[in-house]
């Protein structure tokens, strides 16, 4: 019975856990290569962090399939109905990060004129036309929006370890990969 | 009266031709119109196809497609003037380890032969002098005849090694490739 279910399948786990270690890697390398000097580095690190970000973008596509197809374990009925709205909505916007930040990504390059061709072998078609001043402008919204990331990445997390910790739910174990089976 | 101006016309016309046709094979070019012409150049980086260009060159010219043999052609690019890509990029290019426009400001080509191959177009060879460094280059030159004028134009690949552009950290080739194209699009003038 689809209500009974308490955890999450292997595969939303696996696509969790492997989004969550690239998200906090191209947020890292994106804050850091930003301010570095030009050098051959530079380059290639861009090119890594443009790789990965559309291999991301390319992964919240399959996450959400699995979100639209599937119904995710429910909120335990400790909490209360605003807090579940709240959760639900964080959820979401997560979501639409994870769309519009790659996007961003993807569009400023095009406008930058480098185009991302992916892993060096697959070119990506620019959806925009050279302009310097709309590169920079959503150089500008990229990294707005990945500090609003940060955010909720970090409200997200503080979120399910005051749920393990204080409300001892079971919100963050059925997230974890021994964590507890289908009833 | 009537042959006799038959007879007239036909000379009228003839002389007419006989003045205009040896005008017309005489079209010799001298003189580049700048701003109908461009020189750009492509690269690649991390597998990425990058465009630039040089928006400052100056020609001395005269080509007269009829005597190819005696043809030359001397083209000076302001190395300041380049479009690499980005702005990052043209700060770069023009410092000490690429182009080092302080001790060298400019990059020069200067023709050794043109041969006629096939219509309107011509295989160059000329000397492409960059960062003190003389080399060899070839290509074929086509001619578009444009009313009086004539676009001439032809590209040619060089490896940026062999000029030391990009030395120190950018002398590997895995970010920046060694293979850099070249393509211009003179317009061509004739002149006296």
């Amino acid at each position: 019975m689809q209500t009974h279910k308490l955890t999450y399948t292997p595969l939303a786990k696996a696509l969790h856990w492997l989004m969550a270690a690239l998200l906090i890697g191209l947020l890292s390398l994106g804050f850091y290569m930003a301010d570095l000097p030009l050098s051959p580095d530079k380059l290639q690190l861009y090119a890594w962090h443009k790789w990965v970000g559309v291999t991301v973008f390319a992964l919240v596509w399959l996450r959400l399939l699995w979100r639209i197809t599937h119904r995710p374990p429910a909120y335990p009925d400790s909490m209360s109905r605003t807090l579940q709205l709240l959760a639900h909505g964080g959820h979401w916007a997560l979501y639409g990060l994870m769309i519009a930040i790659p996007l961003t990504g993807w569009l400023m390059s095009s406008a930058k004129g480098f185009q991302t061709v992916w892993w060096g072998v697959w070119p990506i078609p620019d959806l925009l036309a050279k302009d310097k001043e709309l590169g920079h402008s959503l150089q500008e919204v990229h990294e707005a929006l990945n500090w609003l990331l940060v955010l909720l990445i970090s409200g997200h997390a503080a979120a399910a370890l005051k749920h393990h910790w204080v409300d001892r739910d079971d919100i963050l174990t059925r997230m974890l990969p021994q964590g507890k089976k289908h009833d | 009266m009537t042959e006799f101006n038959t007879l007239l016309r036909s000379l009228t016309l003839l002389a007419t031709l006989a003045c205009a046709l040896p005008a017309a094979h005489a079209v010799e070019y001298k003189t580049v119109a700048l701003d109908k012409s461009k020189i750009t150049f492509n690269y690649k980086q991390m597998g990425v196809a990058m465009d630039g260009q040089f928006k400052k060159f100056s020609t001395q010219l005269s080509l007269d497609p009829a005597k190819p043999a005696n043809a030359k052609a001397t083209i000076e690019i302001e190395l300041a003037s380049v479009d690499a890509g980005s702005s990052e990029a043209d700060d770069e290019v023009v410092g000490k380890s690429w182009f080092n426009i302080k001790s060298f400001p400019k990059a020069t080509f200067v023709s050794t032969q043109v041969k006629a191959a096939g219509t309107h177009q011509f295989d160059v060879t000329g000397k492409l002098t960059l960062k003190g460094q003389t080399r060899d280059v070839a290509f074929v030159l086509k001619h578009t005849p444009q009313g009086s004028n004539g676009l001439l134009s032809g590209g040619f690949t060089i490896k940026r090694g062999d000029f030391t552009i990009g030395e120190g950290p950018w002398a590997k080739f895995d970010v920046v490739a060694n293979d850099i194209q070249v393509n211009f699009q003179l317009t061509a003038q004739p002149g006296k």
